[in-house]
């Protein structure tokens, strides 16, 4: 018994840093009414657009989020030097979006890699929301 | 304390350090560079790419490296600040120009005292060892690039890239 409770501490105190996307979510709605008062809400759909939607590099080649994650979330990508990219789906990979600071390492730099440029708070959520919504 | 008893106490420890790191280095036999490890390295830098040992660039390669990472080989893998500075401090650590191992010194010393490579493909001691892999081989889907140490050297990432664990895949 005692064990178990100690089982039980120790995986909770682990947990610590995970919070369930819907956290993130909050926050970025935050950051995405600030930018845009006239916000009106995450959106799948156009995540899922986003997500696919291939723009022309400055340097000559086409990319968009797909390009490495695959055009299906619930895959394995590949990075460019050819290192597995584990799902972004949460159905197939629960741990993502449950690190704030890891989700933001990640669109600082591939944001700037696949946009040239930063993501709003609004793509970011509109990004998540699609990959919340993959059954 | 009397000052021969400093002075012995000083030439006993200077030998015994000297001795470890000679055993240290023949323990290797001078091949395999030593297993080094840091946790924010070994979990940054094999994010994209295999992670590759300190010991194949010299220190001014690794900070060349570090301070361009919003433009690391065409991606942008910048890092915060702290991170940045720790495995910056810990690549030029173990560089190749700081290893008392052959193969990082041999790496090192087929580097023009006046060129700061990025890509250890590039180096001559790399190049020379890998003039019989064709350029076809290199391209093979199980390998990718000849960036990609592991598709042949299994061991790569800990730094032993010894010519008995190599295996070219079809």
């Amino acid at each position: 018994m005692r064990k178990t409770i100690l089982l039980i501490g120790l995986l909770l105190s682990f947990n610590t840093f995970a919070a369930p996307p819907q956290e993130l979510l909050k926050q970025y709605e935050v950051q995405a009414k600030q930018e845009h008062s006239a916000f009106t809400g995450f959106s799948a759909e156009k995540g899922a657009t986003f997500f696919k939607t291939e723009r022309v590099h400055s340097d000559g080649k086409n990319v968009s989020c797909a390009t490495c994650h695959t055009a299906d979330p619930r895959n394995q990508g590949k990075t460019r030097a050819n290192k597995v990219i584990e799902p972004m789906a949460p159905i197939v990979n629960p741990k993502r979006f449950t690190d704030a600071a890891k989700v933001e390492k990640w669109f600082g730099r591939n944001c700037k890699d696949v946009l040239e440029r930063a993501c709003t708070a609004q793509e970011k959520g509109d990004y998540i929301s699609y990959m919340l919504s993959i059954k | 304390m009397k000052k021969w008893m400093q002075l012995l106490l000083l030439l006993t420890s200077v030998s015994s350090t000297s001795a470890l790191l000679a055993s240290g280095g023949m323990e290797e036999g001078g091949r395999s560079m030593p297993v080094e490890s840091n946790a924010k390295w070994a979990a940054e830098c094999s994010s994209c790419h295999m992670l590759y040992h300190p010991g194949l660039l010299p220190e001014r390669s690794w900070h060349k490296m570090m301070s361009g990472l919003d433009k690391h080989f065409g991606e942008n893998a910048s890092l915060d600040a702290t991170t940045q500075k720790e495995i910056t401090a810990f690549l030029a650590l173990n560089s190749a120009d700081k290893q008392d191992n052959r193969r990082a010194k041999r790496i090192n010393q087929s580097i023009p005292a006046n060129s700061t490579p990025l890509r250890i493909t590039e180096t001559r001691y790399f190049t020379s060892k890998h003039d019989e892999v064709s350029a076809n081989t290199f391209k093979r889907k199980s390998i990718g690039s000849a960036s990609n140490c592991v598709a042949c050297h299994k061991n790569a990432e800990k730094g032993d890239f010894s010519e008995s664990q190599i295996k070219i895949p079809r």
